[in-house]
């Protein structure tokens, strides 16, 4: 077991070598930084100073060693454009992300589960015929074009709901790193709309996926042994067939609430929502090269943790994995 | 019952009064928000913007192209190389301290330290002070353009900013990257004071309440800035009622704004010239003026002007925009695409010939869509168009390569003068003297000579014809595809007077918004 978690371990530092070592032979694709710290008047020889001084034209493998010599002290770089260190920069815009997500993984368990087994058990129902439509529609619109209908319709034409940002914010810890939006009736409107575009690309997927777990199960010979036992309704749908539906559904949910982090660039840059996926595009736009890798880095730091740990309780469940493991 | 409901009535009638007639606060959405405030880290749009409304110039820009004193009551020139400003009495700084000569020179000392201003300081020796209300001016030659670089003379609290910060560094710093105690504290005399400054994310300034200039009709009180990047996004902001104003207003949406019972669309000529540079060191044929000629004849630019900027910009023949001392309205646009053909014929290139053009996508108004139409016009005269756009980030560096054969480049003058443009976009390049930095191979001695000339003529009417000149010179040499002049579109709700506070420098003085 032990040798089992070592070698995960192991294997997990080597993926986030090879992610930084892909981070930094990108940057040099993205841009020049001096440029956007500058104005378009500053002579060459200036710029070239500048990059000089910030490391910027030392070899590749000494600003990597570099890099990697800093990071194990917790120092992922400092971010060009925020003038801060790039982990601080990072962990003040991921609560802006985790909430938008939390909030759209709420809306999408809310109305995916009621929805996919409705349509399971009645799926000639009218109702059915709508949500396997409307579905449809939902997986084939991007998300930045639902984003725009929605602003358009409740907060230009119907003046319901604010357009864009979060709103008023509270400082949650007092220190400034978590300002939370969910605390003020100004901070939860804001949300609305944000989480309803990021649920819509994920809701469609998972109605159908219930619908046809649930149809699935329904099938199965315990269940039939169930109807043939005389077992009320209720019970053979809520207990047997659903609780059985639940079990891969629940999986899948865990691992696209990760996706759903990647999903965040469009709707935030639409929203004018200053998370992470702002962040990154930003970094990107502005060649911020330090922020970008560090970003980079983080989240493939969290992908792997979830992962490997995901992986040793896997081990403790079923131990043929365990086995596998250790021929 | 019902008195008690008439009750409640009243009562929220009072309150929803009072709040009204109470402080006005004014809400912004601008494309990108300031990236310090430290008025001399960074020579750009954003942070100038963010200098007139929480520091003070000696003197500003006018709509009309005037200059109006701020700091500087009044000035004379004493000779060909001193000039000689009066200041302001009784200006208080927000940090209480009492504004005087020392001040200026101080700030002047400073930014001629800062990597993005010295270069627009050479003409300069330094300031002299002769009281605490009196400077002098001094500059290494006669210069034309004193009083369009004290636009640029920003008083920093010099008491403020000296002495060391909790860190020990020293609260003089002007770093870019680093955090520095100007980056995130100031004191100036602007109408504004920053109440909280979070980068990107919003900018809150309240009204100073000790500010000199009584006179100013401006009734901000609250001002809050917040950057929307997105140009969707920004005009819904402002549609939704979010915000109050917005700026860099898309032309597709102009039609939006305009027909808005309660939005208003302002525009004014931002003078910032849209080119395409042909390298005739990569390209021999444009070294040929007969093929740029053809390739100027081809370029449908009013065209473009109507269709892809939905007709709000002027359609532009050279360098300088109207107003300016070297603008020149005989030269009329030209398209013609006969001619264009006929001159390629003289020229030798009848059947055309392949050329690389290179674009940003994010720089200008409808930058790609210009480099596209282009790419098109030039086809129906044989040259083949190799097109690649891209953003900023990732242009600049092409553009310094001179990684293709025509190059696009928008220029704004800095001291809102034509002789800014020839230096940068169009005289031949030199290292040493960083003159030609922008230009990607277009060289005429003749063009040099008048634009050095004309930097250290101070006769007025004499210095407009030698710009003219020049103006001519790169008309018939066709030193570059001319297209239009960029304007500044701002949108806000009615009651925002916002007409009278822009002007083409595209610094609004919100501190002189009037709400109604």
């Amino acid at each position: 077991m032990f040798a089992f978690i070592i070698r995960r371990v192991i294997q997990a530092i080597l993926v986030m070598l090879v992610i930084s070592l892909v981070g930094f032979s990108i940057k040099s694709n993205i841009g020049d930084p001096v440029r956007d710290l500058v104005g378009e008047r500053v002579t060459p020889e200036e710029r070239a100073q500048m990059a000089e001084k910030l490391g910027l034209n030392d070899p590749f493998f000494v600003q990597y060693t570099r890099f990697l010599k800093n990071a194990l002290h917790g120092d992922l770089g400092t971010s060009f454009i925020y003038r801060k260190p790039a982990l601080e920069v990072i962990f003040r815009h991921a609560p802006a992300t985790i909430e938008l997500v939390l909030g759209a993984a709420l809306i999408i368990a809310l109305f995916s589960f009621p929805l996919g087994v409705y349509s399971a058990l009645y799926p000639r129902s009218l109702l059915s015929r709508f949500t396997m439509g409307f579905s449809t529609l939902g997986v084939s619109i991007p998300v930045f074009l639902t984003a725009i209908m929605f602003i358009y319709l409740f907060a230009v034409t119907l003046h319901i709901l604010p357009s864009y940002g979060r709103g008023e914010t509270i400082d949650l810890f007092g220190n400034g790193y978590w300002q939370t939006g969910l605390l003020t009736i100004d901070g939860l409107k804001h949300l609305l709309l944000p989480c309803v575009s990021l649920a819509s690309i994920m809701m469609p997927l998972f109605i159908r996926l219930i619908r046809s777990e649930m149809m699935e199960v329904l099938e199965t010979e315990y269940i039939k042994y169930a109807w043939a036992k005389g077992l009320s309704t209720r019970r053979i749908w809520l207990v047997h067939a659903f609780k059985n539906t639940l079990l891969p559904v629940v999986t899948v949910f865990g691992v696209q609430i990760g996706i759903m982090f990647a999903f965040t660039i469009l709707t935030e840059t639409v929203f004018q929502w200053q998370g992470m996926g702002f962040m990154f595009l930003d970094a990107i736009q502005r060649a911020d090269i330090s922020l970008l890798i560090a970003y980079l880095v983080v989240v493939a730091s969290v992908f792997v943790v979830v992962n490997t740990v995901v992986d040793i309780m896997y081990s403790f469940i079923n131990p043929t994995v365990r086995i596998a493991g250790t021929k | 019952m019902k008195k008690l409901v008439l009750l409640l009535l009243c009562l929220f009638m009072a309150f929803s009064f009072t709040a009204t007639a109470g402080a006005k606060t004014l809400k912004v959405g601008l494309a990108a928000d300031p990236v310090s405030l430290d008025p001399q880290v960074q020579l750009s749009g954003g942070m100038l913007q963010l200098s007139h409304w929480v520091f003070d110039p000696l003197v500003r820009w006018t709509q009309d192209g005037d200059f109006e004193p701020r700091l500087a009551e009044k000035w004379e020139r004493i000779n060909e190389y001193r000039v000689r400003f009066y200041l302001r009495k009784g200006v208080k700084f927000h940090s209480g301290n009492t504004f005087t000569a020392k001040d200026v020179k101080w700030s002047f000392d400073r930014m001629k330290k800062s990597v993005d201003f010295k270069g627009l300081l050479e003409p300069f020796v330094g300031i002299g002070i002769i009281d605490d209300y009196t400077v002098d001016v001094v500059t290494t030659k006669p210069y034309a353009l004193l009083l369009n670089m004290a636009t640029y003379f920003f008083a920093m609290d010099s008491e403020f900013y000296t002495g060391t910060d909790e860190n020990g560094q020293p609260k003089d710093a002007c770093k870019k990257t680093t955090h520095t105690f100007a980056n995130d504290n100031e004191s100036g005399t602007g109408v504004f004071k920053i109440k909280s400054y979070e980068q990107g994310v919003k900018t809150v300034m309240k009204r100073f309440a000790d500010y000199w200039d009584k006179d100013s009709k401006g009734n901000v009180d609250k001002f809050i800035l917040n950057p929307i990047k997105a140009n969707a996004t920004r005009v819904a902001a402002l549609l939704s009622g979010d915000v109050d104003v917005i700026d860099q207003v898309p032309p597709q949406d102009y039609k939006r704004l305009r027909s808005d019972s309660k939005t208003d669309l302002v525009t004014i000529n931002g003078g910032r010239i849209i080119t395409f540079q042909m390298n005739g060191n990569r390209v021999k044929a444009f070294k040929d003026a007969r093929v740029r000629n053809a390739v100027v004849y081809a370029i449908n630019n009013a065209g473009i002007v109507k269709k892809i900027m939905k007709g709000t910009v002027e359609v532009a023949t050279q360098q300088s925009p109207p107003g300016y001392a070297g603008y020149k309205a005989s030269l009329k646009p030209r398209y013609d695409l006969e001619k264009a053909k006929a001159l390629m014929k003289e020229a030798g290139y009848a059947d055309g010939f392949e050329i690389t053009m290179m674009a940003p996508n994010n720089r200008y108004v409808n930058d790609a869509k210009i480099a596209e139409a282009s790419a098109q016009m030039l086809a129906k005269i044989g040259i083949k168009v190799n097109l690649k756009t891209m953003p900023k980030a990732q242009y600049w560096d092409e553009f310094d390569a001179k990684a293709a054969d025509m190059m696009m480049i928008g220029w704004h003058s800095d001291t809102e003068d034509s002789g800014n443009f020839s230096e940068f976009l169009v005289m031949c390049y030199d290292k040493a003297t960083g003159f030609g930095q922008y230009n990607s191979g277009y060289c005429n001695p003749k063009v040099d000579e008048l634009t050095i000339a004309a930097q250290s003529e101070i006769d007025l009417d004499k210095r407009a014809d030698m710009l003219k000149e020049i103006e001519q010179i790169l008309y018939d040499d066709a030193a570059f595809v001319p297209y239009h002049w960029q304007n500044h579109a701002y949108g806000a709700k009615k009651n925002f007077k916002i007409k009278p506070i822009i002007n083409s420098m595209n610094f609004p003085y919100f501190g002189d918004l009037v709400i109604k």
